[in-house]
């Protein structure tokens, strides 16, 4: 592990000028997206980068720690051994100054002590004092074994929660700078295809001249406005009068685009092929085959993205909020033709970002307009900026075929899935600096894999094909969307084993227990089903010609890393066709958990946005651009809208951790399909569940 | 040509065009952190701010129509409790606030200014809310971290806290 990561020189950080404090720092990785990256998988063997340096811990002299790191997933076993290294080091300074040997030696918040000699104790930043010591990273450091955790494993509260709650905690949309410039971008009204840009026909600058405080900035496509006052910059954005070119080639229906994306000349790949899938098909007792298809879907960050950029000769300092600081710096280098290395990027939170939203670009859009005034420039999206210029969570479509024998065992799954892959062109780089449109490599979570498409069952004959479609050619920028592709193949994948359940007339949670792949997906989809007290039945045994009508639905699922299942306990309108999602619960089983309470808090989360996913968001769109542009145009679950939620933490605290953030939506999203079968006896295939699709579900049934 | 209100107990005087938005007044003449830009639409309730004790939407509120009224934001929650309540003196935080905290309600938080002075309206009103009178009172206030079923749950302790006479 210490030859993957090696360790590195920790350099000055502003935040350790003052006071003593004790280091151990490493690279993790050669990027620090928190997600995959555009260009795929995580590239070989590499050479830290101290200026990189994105894993450490710091102990102060005031007997606190800071610790930076990736995701628990990813940093947290490189945390572990740092800290590890670092309570060496201390346990040896503790040595020497309570003249005992390190055997002796016992730790506790903090506090070394000698064993059996209670007056004999130091604090860790006593021994740090006001010195720096830099310790090396050898990740060889013995670490404690899980069963003597005592914080790791049991509830902590969160430390933002206070400032949070009483209006004092700085989010990017608050920072300010002196000598700033307000600034907004002026666009039209959603994207049209990422292939074809936007085009300035014509610009009237006297269309804002009553607003005198306002000018606009220009370069090439890109179109902005600045102002000392942010209501001028608002008005102005709003009232600049410009032409825009925007090809007419998206799709002209929704149900269009799925045709597009079949008829594309795709790049086709076999993910797996295991046993003789054809054949078993042929032989077996029960065979369901389904279409699915699932839409655009936005990030939508609550508040939109913001950034401040001050942009000299030869340098830069752009404030923003990113998941990666590093990546956002090399495109804000692209946009400014400026060596990566003249620029700052820091980091303020922002609202929950789910992904890849647009903050790259505002970063960009700042950068680009405080370069063109020559004064720091805060942009903030206005709501239709960010969500008619988002990076969509791209649509899916998929034909899903299983089969089961006499016993009800599943003996073949395919899977063929088509979706194009993640956008890398920002659209500030597009239209200020004309830098073409293009695409990533798929990554592991922007095709199909194994991990998602079918690997809980346990599968003698299955077969998985991507079909990758031309991205560039009349469709939307794509970005990962929290767990990406995930929810849209749960979607299809667990609905066709409800059906097999069913025509093998068994309850869907027997059928899927006696098909699990391993003890660990089992245990969390009883965990699940336990929590919802579930009583083995037929679905769809008890129809009613009721108007409202209940139905219950599970469903298991990942996002590449962790086990999710969940149940739904949903209520159908069938005159309005509306479906309220009741109660839901969720499990998950990651590993190691660190801190329940913020994994229970997740699943929350992931329950209510898998509700809000399934019933209501979907990108719609005219032969030109994106028409979902505001919280109306592209509504969300509400509170009254909100089921109960049960969360349910699965701990396995001998394993590795894994992801949490994404783990169980995609098995609640599927969840609720299934509940409207057992609530109805139809099934849904196109997804979000809105009124118009169900009340037309039901009238064809 | 100034225009006088009182924010959080304090009168203001502002100098800017009586068509300004009011959040943007709070946000940069004042330089509050509560109100804050979610959609300039009244669509979301990221903004929200209570006026003469009612919630307001500040993005689409116009300076010229607070003139002279008593505006409260996040911040002035805790005094603002305190004169309905006659305390002496006004608390850290108003008992909301305090509940949102306990029960670890919030996710990235960004939404919770407006559901704080929603829920706090509310309180102020009916002090012992159903739960169907609090989705009812909340539903205007979206979540994108989908942290209603946790924030139903903190105006039902605050809402005890309350009765208790605690914070």
């Amino acid at each position: 592990m210490s030859s993957d990561f090696p360790a590195t020189t920790f350099p000055r950080r502003d935040f350790l000028k003052a006071g003593g404090a004790l280091l151990v720092g490493l690279t993790f990785a050669p990027r620090a997206d928190a997600q995959q990256p555009p260009g795929g998988a995580i590239a070989g063997p590499f050479t830290p980068d101290p200026e990189q340096l994105d894993t450490w811990i710091a102990i102060h002299a005031d007997n606190t720690a800071t610790i930076f790191s990736a995701s628990i997933n990813r940093g947290g076993p490189r945390i572990r051994l740092a800290a590890a290294d670092a309570r060496q080091a201390l346990l040896a300074r503790a040595s020497q100054q309570l003249g005992a040997p390190v055997e002796r030696l016992t730790v506790s918040r903090g506090v070394v002590s000698v064993a059996g000699s209670p007056g004999q104790s130091v604090t860790y930043g006593a021994l740090i004092g006001d010195r720096r010591f830099d310790v090396p990273y050898t990740g060889k450091a013995p670490v404690k074994d899980y069963r003597n955790h005592t914080i790791v494993g049991a509830s902590v509260p969160r430390n933002d929660i206070p400032a949070k709650a009483s209006g004092k905690y700085v989010y990017m949309q608050h920072v300010r700078v002196p000598g700033m410039l307000h600034g907004r971008v002026v666009r039209p009204r959603g994207q049209g295809a990422y292939g074809d840009g936007a085009r300035v026909l014509s610009l009237d600058a006297g269309s804002i001249r009553d607003i005198p405080g306002a000018r606009v900035v220009r370069r090439r496509d890109f179109v902005g406005v600045v102002a000392s006052e942010e209501w001028d910059a608002v008005r102005a954005a709003q009232r600049l009068r410009v032409t825009w070119d925007q090809p007419a080639s998206l799709p002209e229906t929704p149900a269009a685009l799925f045709e597009r994306m079949r008829a594309a000349k795709t790049i086709d790949s076999v993910v797996m092929d295991r046993g003789g899938v054809d054949a078993a098909f042929a032989s077996a007792r029960h065979v369901v085959s389904h279409r699915f298809d699932s839409p655009y879907q936005i990030h939508a960050g609550f508040g939109p993205n913001c950034a401040i950029a001050d942009v000299k000769t030869d340098s830069a300092v752009v404030m923003c909020s990113t998941q990666g600081p590093y990546a956002t710096r090399a495109k804000i280098a692209d946009v400014l033709e400026m060596p990566e290395g003249n620029i700052t990027v820091r980091y303020y939170e922002g609202s929950g970002t789910f992904g890849r939203s647009c903050y790259d670009d505002v970063a960009q859009a700042a950068a680009v307009m405080s370069q063109e005034t020559g004064a720091p420039v805060r942009v903030q999206f206005m709501r239709w900026d960010e969500h008619g210029w988002d990076n969509f969570g791209p649509a899916h479509t998929a034909d899903v075929k299983i089969a089961a024998d006499a016993n009800g065992k599943l003996v073949a799954y395919q899977y063929h899935g088509w979706q194009h892959t993640w956008s890398v062109t920002d659209t500030t780089a597009q239209l200020a600096a004309g830098r073409p449109a293009s695409e990533g490599q798929d990554g592991r979570a922007q095709s199909l894999t194994p991990t998602n498409t079918g690997e809980m069952y346990a599968l003698p004959n299955w077969r998985i094909v991507n079909h990758r479609v031309p991205g560039l050619q009349g469709y939307f920028k794509g970005a990962p969307l929290r767990s990406p592709l995930d929810l849209a193949i749960a979607f299809g994948a667990e609905q066709v084993i409800d059906e097999l359940a069913y025509l093998a007339n068994m309850d869907p949670y027997v059928f899927r227990r006696q098909n699990m792949n391993g003890d660990r997906w089992l245990a969390v989809l009883n965990a699940a089903a336990e929590a919802a007290k579930w009583s083995p039945r037929k679905a769809a045994a008890n129809l009613s010609k009721a108007r409202v009508v209940k139905g219950r639905g599970i469903a298991v699922g990942t996002h590449l890393s962790s086990y999710g299942a969940a149940v739904a306990e949903i209520e159908v309108d069938r005159d309005t066709g509306v479906i309220v999602a009741k109660r839901m619960y969720g499990a998950i089983e990651a590993g190691q958990i660190v801190n329940p309470g913020f994994v229970e808090n997740q699943i929350t989360g992931m329950l209510v946005q898998a509700a809000s996913r399934m019933l209501k968001e979907e990108v719609t769109f005219s032969r030109t651009n994106v028409t979902s542009v505001d919280w109306v145009s592209y509504p969300i679950l509400r509170c009254s809208e909100a089921p109960e939620v049960f969360p349910v933490v699965v701990k396995r605290q001998d394993q590795p951790s894994t992801g949490v953030g994404e783990e169980c939506i995609a098995a609640a999203a599927a969840a609720i399909a299934n509940a409207f079968f057992d609530a109805t006896g139809v099934r849904l295939r196109e997804q979000p569940m809105t009124p118009p699709r169900v009340v037309a579900a039901l009238r064809r049934a | 040509m100034a225009t006088r209100l009182i924010v959080n107990q304090r009168m203001q005087d502002v100098d800017a065009a009586p068509d300004t938005p009011l959040l943007y007044i709070l946000s940069n003449n004042l330089e509050l952190q509560g109100p804050r830009f979610g959609c300039g639409l009244a669509q979301c309730g990221s903004c929200s701010v209570l006026l003469d004790g009612v919630e307001i939407r500040s993005c689409v509120t116009p300076l010229s129509a607070v003139a002279g009224k008593s505006v409260t934001t996040l911040e002035g929650l805790p005094a603002l409790y305190a004169q309905q309540k006659k305390l002496a003196s006004a608390p850290e935080l108003h008992p909301l606030q305090q509940a949102v905290i306990d029960e670890q309600a919030l996710q990235c938080g960004y939404c919770y200014n407006g559901q704080i002075i929603k829920g706090a309206e509310l309180l102020s009103k009916n002090p012992q809310p159903s739960v169907e009178q609090i989705r009812t009172a909340m539903n205007g206030h979206l979540c994108r971290c989908g942290t209603y079923p946790r924030m139903i749950k903190a105006i039902q302790r605050a809402s005890r806290a309350i009765a208790g006479g605690g914070r």
